[in-house]
């Protein structure tokens, strides 16, 4: 699982808004007891994938944003290999704790939809930090 | 007679300590909801059934899926978790969205109100089965379903003893 970021910030008058492109490269596989195992079973309907970007601020000790969303049917290829894309949702802080701030984490996460029965949220193993710059970008057309 | 109406409390009063049990055992006010909404497709549909639990100890996070009531309104919303800001003191508010909706859902939300917090929240969806619910929709859509179904399971106690 691999993920390779930029980014810029843009500036707001009251949040801070953040714009990033990544690359995501995954092999989504249900890992248990150390056994990994092809993830769609019989019993698994779809799956949820998210990245999500994890940071503190100032204002808050926790926030946590989705910044793309993807489902993926079974029969689908569990391969993810992504290029140079934008994100889906703006990224928007509650306040200004994304300028300057070194430590935002990006994972890949998803929730696995079965036929029936329990509704397991996984996170994916690997995840990439990303830092934000200390000035905001005025010009960059995104 | 006497004990076809016993026989009769019985069952109700059964269901009722069941149901009762349920809500505290899952900590949540409705632990079985019924989808009513195509906005979660195709995870979910109308008319599959939900199990949650609201336990107070556990954080909301990005990605779950919670039911939410908004202030006011009766309706239980199904809708993921997009966007989390929590404080230090454990006061958190949160955004959600539809997964089969182009927007987030702030349209939903109460006049003014950009953000959902703990005490909207129903439940975290942690299991659920498809098509099963679809006998209230029905229940609801056609009242008269309703009645007929009552009418029968009267008559069937009633006859069931002779």
């Amino acid at each position: 699982l691999r993920k390779n970021v930029e980014d810029f910030t843009g500036p707001r008058e009251r949040s801070d808004l953040g714009f990033i492109t990544f690359d995501i490269s995954a092999d989504i596989l249900n890992g248990k007891n150390g056994l990994q195992t092809f993830i769609f079973d019989w019993n698994v309907k779809q799956l949820f994938l998210y990245l999500s970007a994890e940071y503190s601020t100032k204002n808050n000790a926790l926030n946590q944003v989705v910044l793309w969303d993807k489902i993926m049917l079974r029969g689908d290829n569990p391969r993810l290999f992504l290029k140079d894309m934008k994100t889906k949702y703006l990224f928007f802080d509650d306040g200004n704790g994304l300028k300057g701030n070194r430590n935002i984490t990006l994972t890949l996460s998803w929730n696995v939809v079965p036929n029936a029965g329990i509704l397991p949220l996984v996170t994916g193993s690997g995840h990439v930090s990303v830092p934000f710059p200390d000035t905001y970008e005025t010009t960059k057309s995104y | 007679l006497y004990y076809q109406v016993l026989n009769f409390a019985m069952i109700v009063s059964s269901a009722l300590m069941i149901w009762k049990g349920l809500i505290v055992v899952t900590g949540s006010e409705s632990p079985i909801v019924v989808v009513l909404s195509g906005s979660m497709e195709p995870a979910f549909h109308r008319g599959d059934l939900l199990f949650l639990t609201n336990f107070h100890d556990d954080p909301i996070r990005a990605g779950e899926i919670v039911v939410f009531k908004v202030e006011g309104r009766d309706i239980p919303i199904v809708h993921r978790v997009i966007k989390i800001h929590e404080k230090e003191n454990g006061n958190i508010k949160f955004l959600t969205k539809g997964d089969n909706n182009e927007v987030d859902d702030r349209g939903l939300y109460k006049e003014g109100q950009n953000w959902l917090e703990k005490k909207d929240v129903v439940g975290r969806a942690r299991g659920f089965l498809p098509y099963v619910g679809m006998v209230t929709i029905i229940m609801n859509d056609y009242p008269k379903f309703k009645y007929a179904l009552l009418a029968v399971m009267g008559a069937y106690v009633l006859v069931k003893r002779e």
